[in-house]
């Protein structure tokens, strides 16, 4: 009886995760295999064909490489600025509420708003990037119109918009510390640099293990700012796999090769999980 | 007693008028709450007060895409929409899902037939297919030039004349551009943006140069033409070459406020922006068609009507009254002054309210003026893929990964491959 009741609990939660998640997913792998129906042509099995051509597909390869540079662009940095800035405002300093508001601002925004912001700051001769530059004497320079800044820019928005986020977490484990490590590392003598990297940063393992997981998860989720900053130009420059992927299906109107790029989007995201989980959990300190 | 009579009486007529009425709803491209939902709501009210037995819905759905899938999503969930305003340029997508008709169908009387005649042909070559339409313009826009005339003064050329050709427009933005005193520059001569929607820009590079991109079957491009290579270069060359535009793709979305802010001399845009540069240049400004090289040249652009499928006889016939009542030309004289989007019909320039507004502001008369050398926008089947192949050529030229030549080569091959099964 206590099973039945058990079950019963779990249901709503279950139908909603079988409905909207495990479904879709499997529903996305079966589409993949088939080619995209129109009224005229419907749609029939194809084996392999949809992967053929993403194999072929320049646009996808490039996609991916943005996605790579995106992530590496964006994860190491941001962590690393959400614990310097966690440190610091978790110490004894004046304002320091005002300082965790100013820090954690930027991740209250939505995204498109972000972008909207940003697109101005990087706008030639008018955008505030141009004017401060143009201080110091260097002449306007065209952001968002050159392949050779443009994912750069993109970096720099996102992590702007990502470290105040992730700093809160480890203001929260900051918190958790017991304050007598610090006592008796004072007592035993140990620098501040010492400390931190021996206790400090340690103990902090299991944020950046979920930190880690999260940054890496939103370097592939976060396409928004494309909508409003560059639509994934000039030519693919900027473009990102989910982007792409919303092209393909809602511009291109190919609902089975985006299903097949979304297996691909799935399969990376798994993979990544995994990697995390089984190999960096073993040496992470949980208490 | 008699009351209660009277009022069961009144509740049985009110169900049985209710069920009289036609009920249509129609997808329009506009964010919700925007400025002009307010005017499709007046349209909507005055279109119900004349003809009580048919009731209105208008659902806004956002941009163009998003009015597009929904739309779509809609039909195929089998919820109801007769009709919509959706891109011109979105006919083959719909034609290939078999979701609309032709208007030719329903227009059976004279009247009505002389009402399909009315628009300006230009505006009718995205909405027809094996000759017959299936798109009436509604917010219909193209390119035109605006200039700054304080700099042209300032550079000593005449304010009151834009340039009328490619040459000219190079050698006045030559002189335009006015650079500081460590030689970077603070205003460009012209700029033409090439984001959001490089390949219409374009379109209008290609037709000044004597080619359309594609054919009237939207089954076949001619992206690797040389004349339409030599367009391409042209506009390259305005950055790379003579540095008269920023090298490199410009911004759609901030171009209007780089030329309110005296930030280049010229630049094309949408005549969508009309009302907003008025509203913002704190200088005056003049509007002109586009320059020539072998003609003038812009396309058009915008959105259509469009009738769909699935719907009842009845609900078709009114549908088919709403969109004739909001194309007349009172209604398109009112909404080209309200948006800027150009009116759609001859007749609409010859109500009293429209010609007092063009008399006043000129500027307003130039996207008609135009219409006699406009094309239609880049619209195929396959239209997404084959229109971000081209976009991609553009790109790739102007920030100069590839040359015109070879960009376009590989767009055409590509576009080629698409089309190929539609021929």
């Amino acid at each position: 009886m206590r099973h039945v009741y058990g079950w019963l609990l779990l249901t709503p939660a279950a139908i909603l995760l079988v409905a909207f998640t495990h479904y879709p997913a499997l529903a996305t792998l079966t589409d993949s295999f088939f080619s995209a129906g129109t009224a005229v042509r419907p749609s029939r099995f194809v084996g392999l064909d949809n992967y053929a051509s993403l194999a072929a597909d320049p646009v996808f390869w490039q996609v991916l490489k943005n996605n790579f540079w995106f992530a590496l662009g964006t994860i190491p940095t941001s962590i690393a600025l959400a614990m310097l800035m966690a440190l610091w405002v978790n110490a004894r300093l004046p304002g320091r509420a005002l300082a965790r508001l100013a820090y954690f601002t930027p991740t209250v925004l939505p995204m498109i708003a972000v972008a909207n912001l940003w697109l101005y700051f990087y706008t030639p001769q008018i955008g505030l990037l141009d004017k401060v530059t143009g201080l110091f004497g260097a002449g306007s320079h065209n952001w968002l119109g050159s392949p050779d800044t443009v994912m750069g820019c993109l970096i720099a928005m996102t992590i702007w918009k990502e470290a105040g986020f992730f700093m809160i977490f480890y203001l929260a484990a900051l918190q958790t510390l017991p304050p007598e490590l610090e006592e008796a590392a004072r007592i035993e003598g140990a620098s501040r640099g010492y400390f931190f990297w021996r206790v400090t940063f340690p103990l902090l393992m299991p944020t950046t293990l979920f930190v880690l997981v999260n940054a890496t998860i939103n370097s592939f989720k976060l396409v928004d700012h494309l909508f409003i900053l560059t639509k994934g130009g000039p030519d693919n420059a900027s473009n990102l796999l989910l982007y792409y992927i919303y092209q393909v299906a809602f511009s291109f109107f190919d609902t089975a090769y985006a299903a097949t790029l979304t297996v691909v989007l799935l399969f990376i995201l798994a993979a990544f999980a995994v990697v995390q989980f089984q190999l960096i959990e073993k040496r992470v300190h949980y208490r | 007693m008699n009351k209660l009579f009277a009022l069961l009486f009144a509740a049985l007529f009110a169900t049985a008028s209710w069920a009289q009425k036609t009920e249509l709803t129609f997808y329009y491209p506009i964010a919700v709450g925007g400025p002009l939902t307010k005017v499709i709501d007046g349209y909507v009210a005055g279109f119900e007060k004349e003809h009580p037995n048919i009731k209105v819905n208008a659902v806004y759905a956002g941009n163009y895409d998003d009015a597009r899938i929904k739309a779509l999503a809609a039909q195929k969930a089998g919820q109801p929409a007769q009709m919509s305003v959706l891109f011109s340029i979105d006919i083959y997508e719909l034609l290939e899902q078999d979701l609309i008709v032709p208007f030719d169908d329903m227009a059976k009387s004279d009247a009505d037939k002389a009402w399909l005649k009315s628009f300006y042909p230009a505006l009718m070559t995205n909405g027809t297919y094996k000759g017959k339409t299936y798109g009436i313009p509604f917010q219909r826009s193209t390119i035109v030039l605006y200039w700054n005339k304080d700099a042209f003064k300032e550079a000593g050329l005449d304010p009151n004349k834009p340039p009328a050709d490619w040459n000219e427009m190079r050698e006045m933005a030559a002189k335009l551009v006015k650079k500081d005193g460590s030689g970077n520059v603070s205003r460009w001569g012209v700029m033409v943006p090439s984001t959001g929607y490089p390949y219409w820009m374009f379109q209008a590079f290609s037709r000044q140069n004597g080619q359309d991109l594609m054919n009237r079957e939207g089954n076949a491009t001619n992206f690797a033409h040389p004349d339409v290579v030599s367009a391409l270069q042209y506009w390259v060359d305005l950055g790379r070459k003579h540095a008269v535009m920023p090298a490199g793709t410009v911004e759609w979305g901030t171009l209007r406020q780089n030329f309110v802010e005296g930030k280049t001399a010229m630049m094309w845009h949408t005549t969508g922006n009309l009302t907003a540069v008025k509203d913002n240049a704190k200088f005056p400004f003049g509007v002109a068609m586009l320059p020539a090289s072998k003609q003038r040249g812009s396309p058009t652009g915008g959105g259509n009507w469009y009738l769909f499928k699935k719907s009842t006889p009845a609900e078709r016939q009114a549908a088919f009254q709403f969109i004739k009542w909001v194309t007349a030309p009172e209604r398109a004289a009112d909404w080209s002054i309200a948006t800027g989007y150009v009116a759609v019909s001859p007749a609409a320039y010859e109500t009293p309210k429209l010609k007092t507004y063009v008399g006043e502001f000129p500027a307003a008369a130039v996207a008609r003026d135009q219409f006699k050398f406009a094309t239609a926008e880049l619209s195929t089947f396959q239209t997404g893929r084959v229109r971000k192949a081209l976009d991609d050529a553009i790109q790739a030229s102007l920030t100069g990964t590839k040359t015109p030549a070879e960009a376009l080569k590989a767009a055409q091959a590509e576009s080629e491959r698409l089309l190929k099964p539609y021929r």
